[in-house]
């Protein structure tokens, strides 16, 4: 456990405060594990929002779902959750040491998040045009109650999840540079573990919102 | 551990290097803590000193000092200065980051960068706090209630940004933490041979990490009712001001646990050190600080039994609040019984965790009575609130941190501040602290109410009493202040071990060479193994070993 018998094997990128790589690399999986549980509470305030206001105004709810596009839900689940799929072949490609497929699956992990976020302001862009806005300046005519309320959450809640996706594409851009310049290898991986795993969250939340918000009955 | 003399004389972390730059970029973890001392106690002087100028017009029953909008806009600054940018960073980001690592026997915490990350992110967010400060009215009180602040004009959402950036700062913080404590423990440091403060800044952490992501989506969407009227808490939309009051307290309730649970931590460090007795009960109060931590963080609702929220949510509010008194007075009966029989060291360390004690227990035991769902109903909103909450938050957790302060000073700083003097002013702080928030209690039971800049003459004595109290100490602490600067400055050298610690702080140097230890230290007994009678001798179960 001294310094000097440690040192002889020790990678050099393993940093000095840390006794050895399994140490390093359990430390970092902890952190993002713990950060992405303090995600998961700063959705909740809003989860809490939407159940506590669903309950209060379950037609305008109902009404509300209808006037979202199904269509362009569904096809954007169906790409994120594609994007999933790319993400950890990256990082499979990665841990046998194909650099060149990894950073292939990442550069298409981008593009579907790329496409996702096109899908939603389509989508924004539509309700815009129908007056279809949050809260107070809420002037469409399909929906019945507290349009307003139900909009405001819906803006809040997908606005926020696509600021997520917006933050991981610029975590896949960087870490796709990092196994090119051979920054992050099949050995030192942490890195592309931890953006797989915030990837991931990104579309667990979006398969929260997406039966919530488009599918509610 | 003899080998360890025979070294070359290594730098200490205070002069490895030079130049502002090797500070505001370091990321050793005791300058960054170093950092945090510096800028909280900017704070707290500025905080302290409009606290001042309250007690100074509440002197006179007349509002003759300041008009009732400058009041407002002190009260307001009061609070939030003293809650988000000192009392919660206060112990776990001074003492813990200066501490933590050293009693792990680890070089440093597991994320340094991030740790950097976390006090240039404080800075941000104390610069938009007080920028809310200077563009205009701020008066919305550091509770930010709605309807007043999402209607009123003021810079609230300067303010709000500002607090959302300081919570970010305290997740990062208890992340990285928690890492720490659970990777990086020195061999043969088991969970139930680490320090107590351990086990408390674990319980921190926990709370940090997952109470204040509610408050940061909380303030978040008062900024966007604000700027487009999201609508989530106003009625005119279909919202609820109550919602707020929820999201609200369901993190600035368990966060008056991250303001206290590191001070009990505190506490059970220098009762056990300065009386050189073994603690008693340790596991006890380990996991009292979990299950305060988890019971803490269901009472939120207490906090609106005036609010017209459900009855029998209330109730529940109240019972569970009840509850919270149980692992804290395992703690509290612990101390006691740990100074039994000890060999007690009237230090200023001890002098505080006396203080404390004193201060804490009443503190504690009105916020039972509060807890209480009709007297809550009658004292609402009046002084006893304000009294209860200052003998807790400042009788608790600030007492308890300035006493950690002179536990950790030797250590941090390599010098011994003037122990007398020290010992002499904590009597002045105890007696002055008594004569401002005491009164409080008399006054508000009779009905006064909080936040007013002026009050009925029947309550003028007894305000005139807590404010000639506000003034003094405010200049004990100012002394307090001056000898320790000076301490650190001038003070005779301090030995590696001034106070006759276990834990492994207090077997490197002090002030401690940058990278902690000179070896990876080892750990094998618990750290409070002190001997118990004459007959038993001394067991020296922690060594460092090169």
């Amino acid at each position: 456990m001294s310094d000097t018998s440690t040192s002889a094997q020790r990678p050099a990128w393993v940093a000095s405060f840390f006794e050895s790589a399994t140490q390093q690399r359990s430390a970092a999986n902890l952190g993002m594990w713990l950060f992405i549980g303090q995600e998961i509470l700063f959705f909740s305030g809003l989860f809490m929002a939407y159940i506590a206001y669903r309950w209060l105004y379950p037609d305008t709810w109902l009404s509300g779902a209808d006037a979202l596009n199904k269509t362009m839900g569904t096809a954007n689940t169906v790409v994120l959750l594609t994007s999933s799929l790319t993400m950890v072949l990256a990082i499979r490609e990665l841990q046998v040491d194909r650099i060149r497929a990894s950073i292939r699956y990442i550069v298409a992990t981008v593009v579907l998040g790329v496409v996702f976020l096109g899908v939603k302001s389509v989508e924004y862009a539509h309700k815009f045009e129908e007056g279809i806005l949050p809260g107070l300046h809420y002037s469409g005519e399909s929906v019945e109650g507290m349009a307003g309320l139900f909009f405001g959450i819906y803006f809040a809640l997908t606005g926020l999840h696509a600021l997520h996706v917006i933050i991981g594409l610029g975590l896949l851009v960087w870490l796709a540079r990092r196994i090119h310049l051979g920054l992050v290898t099949s050995e030192n991986d942490s890195l592309a573990e931890n953006i797989g795993l915030y990837w991931h969250l990104v579309d667990l939340v979006w398969i929260f919102l997406f039966p919530m918000l488009y599918l509610v009955r | 551990m003899s080998s360890l003399d025979s070294r070359s004389p290594e730098p200490s972390y205070l002069g490895a290097s030079r130049g502002i730059r090797s500070w505001l970029f370091t990321v050793d973890h005791k300058r960054i803590g170093v950092m945090y001392l510096v800028a909280t106690t900017i704070f707290m002087m500025f905080g302290g000193i409009l606290a001042g100028v309250l007690r100074m017009e509440l002197f006179t029953a007349a509002g003759d000092l300041v008009d009732p909008d400058a009041y407002n806009r002190m009260f307001t600054l009061h609070g939030s200065i003293m809650v988000f940018l000192v009392i919660i960073p206060a112990a776990p980001a001074v003492i813990g980051n200066f501490v933590l690592p050293l009693m792990l026997g680890a070089r440093d915490v597991a994320f340094p960068r991030l740790n950097l990350a976390s006090f240039h992110i404080y800075l941000a967010g104390a610069a938009l706090l007080l920028l809310a400060m200077i563009l205009g009215s701020f008066d919305t009180g550091w509770t930010f209630y709605t309807p007043y602040s999402t209607s009123t004009s003021g810079p609230v959402a300067w303010a709000l940004t500002g607090v959302f950036i300081l919570g970010f700062s305290s997740i990062l913080t208890g992340l990285n933490f928690i890492v720490t404590i659970h990777k990086m423990r020195a061999p043969g440091m088991s969970w139930f041979r680490m320090p107590l403060l351990l086990w408390a800044l674990y319980a921190t952490s926990a709370v940090q990490l997952l109470a204040t992501p509610v408050l940061a989506i909380t303030v978040l969407l008062l900024v966007l009712e604000r700027t487009i009227g999201v609508g989530i808490f106003d009625p005119a939309l279909g919202g609820d001001p109550i919602l707020f009051q929820h999201f609200f307290w369901f993190y600035s309730h368990p966060a008056v646990y991250i303001m206290i649970l590191p001070a009990f931590g505190i506490v059970s460090e220098m009762v056990a050190v300065h009386a050189q007795r073994p603690i008693f009960g340790y596991k006890g109060i380990a996991l009292s600080s979990l299950s305060i931590a988890i019971v803490g963080s269901l009472v939120w609702g207490h906090h609106m039994f005036t609010s017209g929220q459900s009855i029998y949510a209330s109730v529940l509010f109240s019972f569970l609040t009840f509850f919270v008194a149980i692992p804290t007075a395992i703690k509290v009966f612990s101390w006691v019984a740990t100074l039994y029989r000890g060999d007690i060291q009237i230090t200023p360390p001890m002098m505080y965790v006396f203080t404390f004690l004193a201060l804490f227990m009443i503190g504690g035991l009105t916020g039972v009575v509060l807890g209480a769902l009709s007297l809550d109903v009658h004292l609402h909103d009046t002084y006893f609130v304000v009294a209860h909450f200052h003998y807790v938050m400042m009788g608790g957790a600030i007492i308890a941190y300035i006493g950690g302060l002179h536990h950790w000073w030797p250590k941090i700083f390599g010098r011994m501040y003037p122990k007398r003097l020290a010992s002499i002013t904590s009597v002045l702080v105890f007696v002055s602290f008594n004569m401002t928030f005491f009164p409080m209690f008399l006054v508000g039971s009779r009905g006064m109410p909080r936040r007013y800049y002026e009050y009925i003459a029947t309550f003028e004595s007894l305000n005139q009493i807590a404010t000639v109290g506000a003034l003094l100490l405010g200049t004990s602490l100012f002394l307090t202040l001056g000898y320790l600067i000076w301490g650190a400055l001038y003070g005779p050298a301090a030995s590696r071990n001034p106070w006759n610690g276990l834990s492994l702080e207090w077997r490197t140097e002090s002030p401690p060479i940058e990278h902690n230890f000179h070896g990876q230290p080892t750990v094998s007994g618990g750290p409070y193994d002190y001997p118990v009678g004459p007959e038993i001798p001394s067991g020296d179960g922690i060594g460092v070993s090169a």
